[in-house]
């Protein structure tokens, strides 16, 4: 087997040496009626030839990955420079560990650092962890770290926050002794308006909202954050177009406490759902509250400057089971592709990429809303999603859509929610080009 | 050893943030191509974002290739050598399986693209979980948890689930304590915590193993909902009793978890689910090679027995009818492309989704190519060998180092630095001392059982040479801390910056770049 | 070897108390900080709040490792030593002095008796080894 350097005649040779009689006699400690007798049911291995073959033809019937994609929700098409990919693989920094010897480890440490740095930049926030395993869980962790702050156990969370992460939520507090509860949002605008929040009052441990929601609306995060606030509560917002961030009020400035994001927006492929990553960012004072890795510059005896894992003292393999949180990894490797992204595009590029969202976002919009029987439900300004009211249902429409004219047009909302049949979520981001833009709308007449 | 002339202008890279140079970009976008409306229109401009990004850095294309590649020559990375971490299985990660991950069909798939037209992608997970159903002997299993953690959390829950729904609410609560060894990892402990457990930890023997007079004693108050335990167990040795464990465990009305962290051992070996365990996380990247990525992403499916398959996380991934057996036959592709492939939501019992799609696709590709690449009879190698590697580094290091436990070691071994310490010299000095000599160390002071633990596991992916290589630079580490204790307690003498300053680092954690920071300028690393 | 000043009073848990008429004043010992190392943090309580004899009133990190500190008596908190919030290697220093934790009214002084004695503590420690 090519991945194994030693022989077979190396193998036997080493056991001699160590006195072993053979390979069986390895696995004396394991018992008799415990060990396999024959090989596994799995297939005999293949060639990379066969291999390839076999894994293109899986991908191939995979249509939706050639269309022309106005899909969004939580996972975005957006173009990533030919250099991160190049970069990321990188052996150094593909096949490298956690930093744990920082000595030899300031490649991943010092990238990491950066990152840090440039979720704060964007999220307006005091301090970034190495990132969480995507936004859903991140967002999750933050409604548990609110619980620790704040000693509160009431958490309310607006309904036009993404489904998923709304499950994700729940899977994580139904033992952590926290009620979530949901808030409505309103049926015009699309959004959540601080006055929904019936049930804040000084019990409550956070409320979280989503911005751009989950149909696409802009949240008024200034006035929520001042009811908020007033009950001693603390705003946790959720971001799942990070390069929202290129464009929209960060959401440290608007007065968040703390800032969950999925950062797969920004350089990191669809990969049908994963891997993502999570980005996590809040106030100083809240530092030994956060979850998962930070890295911390230090320097050594002759006063050089490196990078450290620090405050592991929050962390499971210290504190263990009144850890801040149980996570071990983080995304690094997906981290470090953001991170390059991030460099590479610089202010401009993200405020360009995010401009061009939203102004391909709102001529699609536009003429979306003059086909006759279409309509745009909600009032509320809007990023780069919005909602479409067909005059049939949705997902016939778009399966329809899909294999006539190669179009995927949108998510269904009926996915999530029965009560809207007619209505879909249409994504367009800076790969949408305006050819395209015109083909759905024409294909929807 | 000699020493270079001059520093490499590499060594000398700053953040980027100190590269930066107002009015450099690196991205290339095409012009606007639709009307374009006037911003305060579309986007009120209470909303708009007002600090034009200050603080970003503006560099090109070329600062952003050198910038990465200069740092990456400043980590140590599997491809260079052996990394020996104990619970880590750092091992060789394909090329081939990366090319994989790539493939457009894949990559550019949406999660939520509909199930007809992602049935390929669906045809992946539907594998990976047939296939790693058989090598754990768990028929129930969802690739859905991001990492190993994730994957404990995610069974410790099923756990919970069950009694919940075995005993009903309020005797369950009586059933609160979740068992874990004292060898055990820090993610266990945590974990249970999370599913609302409190725990206790039951002792280890002189011997290593789980003390099973301690767990009959723990398991006598009624009140243990589960036993969290690795096997082999995280000192490398296989715990032998293990079915005698589960029946104390199962007859004192708990259930087994078993950490899949040490698989490496076990794979086209042994089977979990033979050994009574209920349910069970594997770590894609550890026994499953898929790359480590300086700390990430992983992926850490959770198997279980077919009782608590109704709790699984939501959507399961399943058949519409039955298929033909794929694993005899993979090269019939016909039959199982008729066969659609399905999200399944219809799961009452369900603990819920631990996280929002289906988990780290990426790395569920890379792990079915490494199942795919190595076979049935690949997959059995590779564990002889890697209890191979670990037996003859555990026969070679014996004279010189203190190892704690008699019981030939499965994939990893662990020893102390008793013989060295009364010396002065200590676990840590010789971990750095070792990269003088070209390896990444071992894992340090884990488990915590053990004083001064070095637990070293090399995987099969290390070859005779590297592995006399390591037991020679050991041994002589050995001599130093002897012979010359000072070279050991400075060390590391041969990388671009010594240990660092730790304490003072998380006195006063600086966590992200500011602009014109304060304190210490940073030296450049050249100068010293 | 650890400094045991025998004017003070000792805990099984590393912690020591110097009895001032109804006040406590509570530390860490010698030996618990150099089995720590460079502590970073101290986790302390707020003025006013009451504890039972051996509850945990906080914690003490180092890089490494972080520590439950314990309340040899029961009483109620009337000082902390804010001075630790930005200088913790005081702990390390002077742990018998500058890095005192916290000062409590003490609500039953006999506790003060079931302590150990300095002699007492030595031993113990020497048993732990």
């Amino acid at each position: 087997m090519r991945y194994i350097p030693n022989s077979p005649d190396e193998r036997a040779e080493m056991l001699r040496q160590i006195g072993v009689s053979s390979t069986e006699n390895l696995f004396d400690s394991v018992p008799g009626d415990l060990r396999l007798r024959g090989p596994l049911n799995v297939p005999s291995a293949l060639s990379e030839l066969e291999l390839l073959k076999k894994f293109d033809a899986m991908a191939d019937r995979n249509d939706a990955a050639r269309r022309i994609s106005f899909l969004g929700a939580g996972a975005y098409s957006h173009y990533t420079p030919t250099i991160v990919d190049h970069l990321i693989s990188r052996s150094e920094f593909l096949t490298a560990y956690t930093p744990y010897q920082p000595e030899i480890s300031q490649g991943t440490l010092q990238a990491i650092f950066e990152f840090q740095t440039l979720v704060c930049q964007l999220t307006g926030m005091d301090i970034a962890n190495a990132s969480m395993y995507d936004g859903s869980t991140a967002m999750a962790e933050a409604v548990l770290m609110a619980e620790r702050v704040t000693h509160r156990s009431k958490v309310i969370a607006s309904s036009a926050i993404h489904p998923e992460y709304l499950d994700v939520a729940h899977t994580y507090v139904q033992h952590a002794g926290i009620e979530l509860q949901h808030s409505p949002y309103d049926s015009e605008s699309g959004a959540t308006s601080p006055d929904s929040l019936t049930g804040l009052d000084d019990k409550t441990a956070a409320v979280v909202v989503q911005s751009p929601n989950f149909f696409g609306c802009i949240e008024d995060i200034q006035a929520l954050s001042d009811k908020v606030h007033a009950v001693g509560a603390l705003l946790i917002v959720v971001v799942t177009e990070a390069v929202s961030f290129g464009l929209l009020r960060s959401p440290g400035a608007c007065g968040a406490d703390i800032v969950v994001a999925e950062g797969q927006s920004f350089g990191v492929p669809l990969s049908f759902g994963g891997p993502y990553v999570g980005l996590f960012a809040t106030r100083e004072k809240y530092a030994r509250q956060i979850p998962g890795r930070l890295v911390g510059e230090a320097y050594d005896e002759k006063g050089r400057r490196g990078f450290v894992l620090t405050l592991a003292t929050r962390e499971q393999h210290i504190r263990r089971e009144k850890a801040t949180s149980n996570i071990c990894t983080n995304e690094g490797l997906i981290a470090l592709a953001a991170t390059i992204y991030l460099e590479t595009m610089g202010p401009r590029g993200i405020a360009e990429a995010a401009g061009q969202c939203t102004q391909k976002a709102h001529y699609a919009a536009r003429r979306i809303s003059g086909v006759e029987g279409f309509s745009l439900p909600f009032s509320a300004p809007f990023f780069n999603e919005f909602v479409v009211r067909a005059p049939v249902e949705a997902a016939l429409l778009l399966a329809t859509l899909a294999r006539e004219r190669g179009i995927d047009g949108g998510i269904a909302l009926s996915r999530y929610d029965a009560s809207r049949p007619n209505d879909f979520l249409v994504c367009v981001t800076e790969t949408n080009t305006r050819e395209q833009i015109d083909a759905l709308v024409e294909s929807l007449s | 050893m000699i020493s270079k002339v001059t520093t490499h202008l590499s060594h000398n890279e700053q953040l980027i943030f100190e590269r930066s140079q107002p009015g450099r970009a690196g991205f290339s976008l095409p012009p606007l191509d639709v009307d374009e409306a006037a911003l305060d229109e579309i986007i009120p401009r209470q909303f708009q974002r007002d600090d034009n990004l200050t603080g970003m850095p503006e560099v090109t294309e070329v600062d952003v290739i050198r910038h990465f590649t200069r740092m990456s020559t400043w980590n140590y990375s599997i491809d260079q050598g052996m990394y020996p971490l104990g619970s880590c299985t750092m091992k060789y990660n394909s090329r081939l399986n990366e090319k994989v991950a790539r493939i457009a069909g894949f990559a550019n798939l949406h999660p939520l693209a509909s199930e007809a037209e992602a049935q390929g992608a669906l045809q992946v997970i539907y594998e990976l979980q047939q296939y790693l159903a058989e090598i754990t002997g768990l028929p129930g299993i969802s690739l859905q948890p991001a990492a190993g953690a994730h994957g404990e959390m995610t069974g410790v829950m099923i756990i919970r689930a069950f009694i919940d729904a075995r005993d009903g609410k309020e005797k369950s609560a009586q059933r609160r304590t979740m068992l874990i060894p004292d060898s055990a990892h820090g993610t266990n402990p945590a974990s249970a915590h999370l599913s609302g457990f409190t725990v206790k930890t039951i002792k280890s023997t002189a011997e290593g193993l789980t003390d099973l007079d301690h767990l009959r004693e723990l398991c006598g108050h009624g009140d243990v909902a589960g036993l969290m335990l690795t096997n082999p167990n995280t000192l490398g040795l296989f715990e032998r009793n293990i079915r005698e464990i589960c029946d104390i465990v199962h007859n004192a009305g708990g259930l087994v978890y078993m950490d899949g962290a040490n698989m490496n051992a076990l794979v086209g070996v042994a089977r979990p689910g033979d050994m009574g365990v209920d349910v069970i996380h594997l770590n894609l990247h550890k026994t499953f090679s898929t790359p480590h990525g300086g700390g990430g992403p992983g992926s850490g499916p959770c198997c279980c027995t077919k009782e608590l398959e109704r709790f699984l996380p939501v959507p399961r991934i399943v058949a519409q009818t039955s298929v033909c057996d794929s694993a005899t036959d993979p090269k019939n592709e016909h039959r199982l492309k008729s066969v659609p492939l399905r999200l399944d939501f219809n799961h009452p019992q369900s603990i819920g989704r631990v996280k929002a799609f289906y988990g780290n696709y990426g790395m569920m590709l890379r792990a079915l190519a490494y199942i795919l690449t190595h076979g049935r009879d690949g997959l059995r190698e590779a564990t002889e060998a890697a209890v191979l590697n670990a037996r003859y580094i555990a026969y070679g290091l014996v004279s010189d180092y203190e190892k704690p436990f008699d019981s030939p070691p499965m994939h990893e071994v662990v020893f102390t630095d008793k013989k060295q310490s009364r010396k002065g010299v200590h676990t840590l000095d010789i971990a750095k001392r070792l990269i003088d000599y070209g390896f990444h160390p071992m894992t340090i002071y884990f488990p915590l059982i053990v004083s001064g633990a070095m637990l070293i596991e090399p995987t099969e992916s290390v070859g005779r040479q590297e592995l006399d290589q390591f037991i020679d630079a050991m041994r002589s580490i050995a001599r130093e801390a002897l012979e010359d204790p000072e070279l050991v307690l400075n060390a590391p003498h041969s990388t671009r910056i010594g240990r660092l300053d730790e304490a003072a680092a998380a006195r006063k954690p600086v966590l992200r770049w500011k602009p014109k920071m304060s304190g210490k300028e940073p030296l450049a690393v050249g100068r010293a | 070897m650890a400094n045991v000043p025998d004017n003070l009073h000792y805990s099984k848990d590393h912690e020591w108390v110097r009895v001032d008429g109804d006040t406590a004043i509570i530390g860490i010992t010698d030996h618990a900080q150099e089995q720590l190392g460079d502590v970073v943090y101290v986790e302390l309580p707020k003025a006013g709040e009451s504890f039972a004899g051996n509850e945990s009133f906080g914690s003490v990190e180092s890089v490494k490792a972080v520590s439950e500190i314990f309340t040899p008596v029961s009483g109620e908190v009337t000082d902390v030593n804010e001075s630790l919030n930005d200088e913790p290697e005081k702990v390390n220093k002077d742990p018998y002095g500058e890095g005192w934790m916290i000062k409590m009214k003490m609500s039953a002084p006999a506790e003060v008796d079931s302590l150990l004695t300095s002699a007492e503590y030595e031993d113990f420690t020497k048993a732990e080894e």
